[in-house]
């Protein structure tokens, strides 16, 4: 259970601890992105429980519930960027503004959009898993049914450490896309969105060898979109590498 | 001459400052000054002596006056720049109080049943049916409430009388039982949860250093964080105590219900600390310092305004008194503020005493007399008191803790962990909200009602609609191993 917990939230936790916990704003905004996701579960099912149609197949259900997470994404999105005039300016040490003018506010409207993300995914990481980790734990063993898949806990784990990491580089390529005006991203963000959720549907062992790897799949690409979108090139990751840390500011 | 200066914090406040002053005096004019000081009981000599030597109070006030736009435009930038961190500074001890109560309550299994009730509540609303449910938790939520609004009136008429020894004694009074009645069933529970025998010698031992380390810190001075850490305690500890002895539909009408008292309760205290008593804001609503600076009084290096507002700051989330009976036992948290207070000016006094005494009388004589000069210099007007403190700290009354702490840890109680996450997560933004709200109308607001009712949307929908929706997700999702948790937990719960 213990390994459990560390695999699904290790790394959301080293990119909280690391990046976010230091920063009170941060904080903040993660907490938002939180509220926001919760908000968009709440909504979607409320309309799984209101559309009566919806009950008898649960890809319907989760395909309103991804429609509805992207539009709180959306949502959030507005917010933030409506407050962040409020948000930039007590952001910032004064020194900081001096030290870097002019790309200040790509550079902040990036981090918003990773902290966001982040606290996306942790929500929605700790509600995919929390109960089944409490239970794990609790009497009786998950696992011990025939047929059952003994990896059920391990993999769900990764699945669910996927699953943050993706809501992160989602909302950074979301963010971006809507920033700049380039709205194949977030089309894509949603198509990505979708192709990951809707192969959790897949049962049994298939689930593990084809979910599993997509999910990964999608992660590495999503990865590099948001990457770029971030402004980073090949030749900032060596810059990033050889210490440089004034140009690798994300 | 203690109960004098006990009468007000601004009183305090000035006597204090008036001792700081006079001991430049000392400094500048030795002995020949202060004689005639002592001896000057009337206003003239008092005031010159503080518009002469309280130059630095002086001086910090006055350009402020002056330029008093300029100013308010600077402080709301730093306001907001200070803002995100003084919620994080919230955020962490309520956090701490919430995990705490969550922890206990999951792991000992004595506050999970509630079959005995507070003494007030005597309808016990188990009975099935919703009508007589309904009117039972009407029942006890109206005593309570009723409960709730006598000792208010009555400490407010206390006050109102000056009776602050008894108010004092009261407090601590309630503090000494929650510290030392309370850890000692909540130490004893969660020795038998986890099996571990301990002699009577070594508890009383132990329960003798915890009680008397928070009474120190608590009403007298320790470290800050000491304090901290045994305020959270102290609120873990009632919010348990709520949880197994309040009814929970009792408990839901007596949040929901006395926003009319509640608002009329802070109304009257925002009043009061503008017109007559600035101490009673801190003492008809329980509040928890979180950013002071200071907790070590530094009387002689400080100038009292110093004292009065920007380490020990303003703003306040607080309120809640009038929630419940929480009152009567959170109360023992702000008298705090109060002590330390009236600790500084009585320490200070005893330590230049003649010549503190003199001045302070000669101040009271001034201000009752209706001469106001020394007023602007040595004591900030109210709006700019505010503006001070703002930026400086929050403070969130023992009674939000409490009640977050109860509504977070009656949804974990509902054994359903993504209930209790959806509640943690409503009362922080709610908080988060509170707090905005607070930069904006730059006044005190009470803490409760956006984040309960956040808190509270999230606990009924959570458990109502979105679990069942999560579950059906889960299951069909990752069907084999979900189900088969299901499964264990019926057997568990079919067993207990």
């Amino acid at each position: 259970m213990v390994g459990a917990i560390g695999i699904a939230y290790g790394p959301a936790a080293a990119l909280f601890i690391f990046t976010i916990a230091t920063q009170p704003l941060r904080i903040i905004v993660m907490m938002s992105g939180m509220f926001f996701w919760l908000l968009s579960l709440l909504v979607s099912s409320l309309w799984w429980t209101i559309v009566p149609s919806l009950k008898e197949k649960l890809a319907f259900g989760l395909t309103f519930s991804i429609l509805f997470q992207e539009i709180f994404r959306f949502f959030l999105y507005t917010l933030l960027s409506k407050a962040e005039a409020g948000l930039q300016k007590f952001s910032q040490t004064e020194e900081e503004r001096r030290q870097a003018n002019g790309s200040v506010s790509d550079t902040t409207k990036h981090e918003y959009a990773y902290v966001a993300g982040l606290g996306f995914g942790t929500m929605s990481g700790l509600f995919a898993l929390i109960n089944v980790l409490d239970d794990s734990g609790g009497p009786g063993t998950v696992g011990l049914r025939d047929g059952d898949s003994l990896n059920y806990l391990i993999m769900s784990a990764f699945f669910t450490m996927l699953m943050i990491l993706l809501h992160v580089v989602w909302n950074v390529v979301f963010y971006w896309g809507l920033d700049t005006k380039r709205y194949l991203a977030p089309v894509l963000v949603v198509i990505s969105h979708f192709i990951v959720s809707e192969m959790t549907l897949l049962k049994g062992d298939i689930l593990y060898q084809v979910a599993l790897p997509l999910a990964a799949i999608n992660l590495v690409a999503m990865s590099v979109v948001a990457f770029t979108a971030a402004g980073g090139s090949i030749q900032t990751i060596i810059a990033a590498s050889s210490c440089k840390r004034r140009q690798y500011r994300l | 001459m203690v109960r004098q200066t006990n009468d007000g914090s601004e009183d305090d406040e000035c006597a204090v400052l008036l001792v700081d002053s006079e001991e430049e005096v000392r400094y500048y004019k030795n002995g020949s000054r202060i004689h005639r000081q002592q001896s000057s009981v009337n206003q003239e000599g008092c005031d010159a002596s503080i518009q002469n030597q309280g130059n630095q109070a002086a001086g910090r006030q006055r350009p402020s006056s002056q330029t008093q736009q300029n100013r308010e435009q600077e402080e709301e930038d730093e306001m907001l720049k200070y803002g995100a961190k003084h919620v994080i500074m919230l955020f962490v001890p309520v956090s701490l109080c919430m995990l705490l109560v969550v922890a206990s309550i999951s792991k000992v299994s004595y506050y999970q049943s509630s079959d005995v009730y507070l003494i007030y509540t005597p309808f016990d609303e188990d009975s099935d049916q919703a009508g007589t449910k309904l009117w039972q938790a009407l029942a006890n939520a109206a005593i309570l409430i009723s409960i709730v609004m006598v000792m208010t009136v009555f400490l407010v008429v206390l006050y109102k009388y000056r009776c602050y020894k008894f108010i004092h004694g009261w407090l601590i009074l309630a503090s000494l039982m929650l510290l030392f009645v309370f850890s000692l069933i909540y130490l004893q529970e969660l020795l038998v949860a986890f099996n571990v025998p301990m002699d009577y010698f070594t508890v009383s031992f132990v329960m003798w250093n915890f009680g008397v380390g928070g009474m120190v810190a608590i009403h007298w001075k320790g470290s800050l964080k000491v304090q901290q850490a045994y305020l959270i305690i102290i609120s873990a500890m009632a919010a348990l105590i709520f949880i197994k002895y309040l009814p929970e539909w009792t408990y839901l009408f007596a949040v929901l219900t006395p926003h009319g008292p509640l608002k009329i309760l802070v109304e009257l205290a925002q009043d009061r600390n503008e017109t007559l008593f600035p101490a009673l804001i801190y003492s008809s609503t329980m509040i928890w310092i979180v950013s002071m600076a200071d907790v070590d009084p530094q009387p002689k290096n400080s100038p009292a305004t110093e004292e009065g507002s920007s380490q020990e700051p303003l703003q306040d989330t607080n309120q809640t008194g009038a929630d419940e009976d929480a009152e009567l036992e959170n109360g023992g948290f702000d008298s705090n503020f109060v002590q330390r207070q009236t600790d500084y000016a009585e320490r200070s006094q005893s330590m230049n005493s003649e010549d503190a005494r003199a001045a302070a009388r000669a101040l009271r004589q001034g201000e009752g007399g209706g001469g106001g000069r020394a007023a602007p210099s040595t004591r900030p007007t109210p709006p700019t008191d505010d503006e001070d403190d703002e930026e400086r700290g929050v403070k969130l009354g023992l009674g939000d803790f409490i009640f977050y702490s109860v509504l977070v840890g009656k949804a974990s109680l509902y054994g359903d962990w993504t209930t209790t996450l959806a509640c943690f997560v409503a009362i922080l933004v709610g908080l988060c909200l509170t707090l905005i709200l607070l930069a904006i109308f730059k006044k005190a607001l009470p803490a409760l009602p956006i984040s309960i009712a956040f808190g509270l949307t999230f606990y009924f929908t959570t458990s109502y609609i979105v679990f069942p929706f999560t579950d059906i997700c889960a299951q069909e999702q990752f069907e084999s191993g979900i189900l088969n948790a299901f499964v264990a937990r019926q057997k568990h719960s079919d067993q207990a």
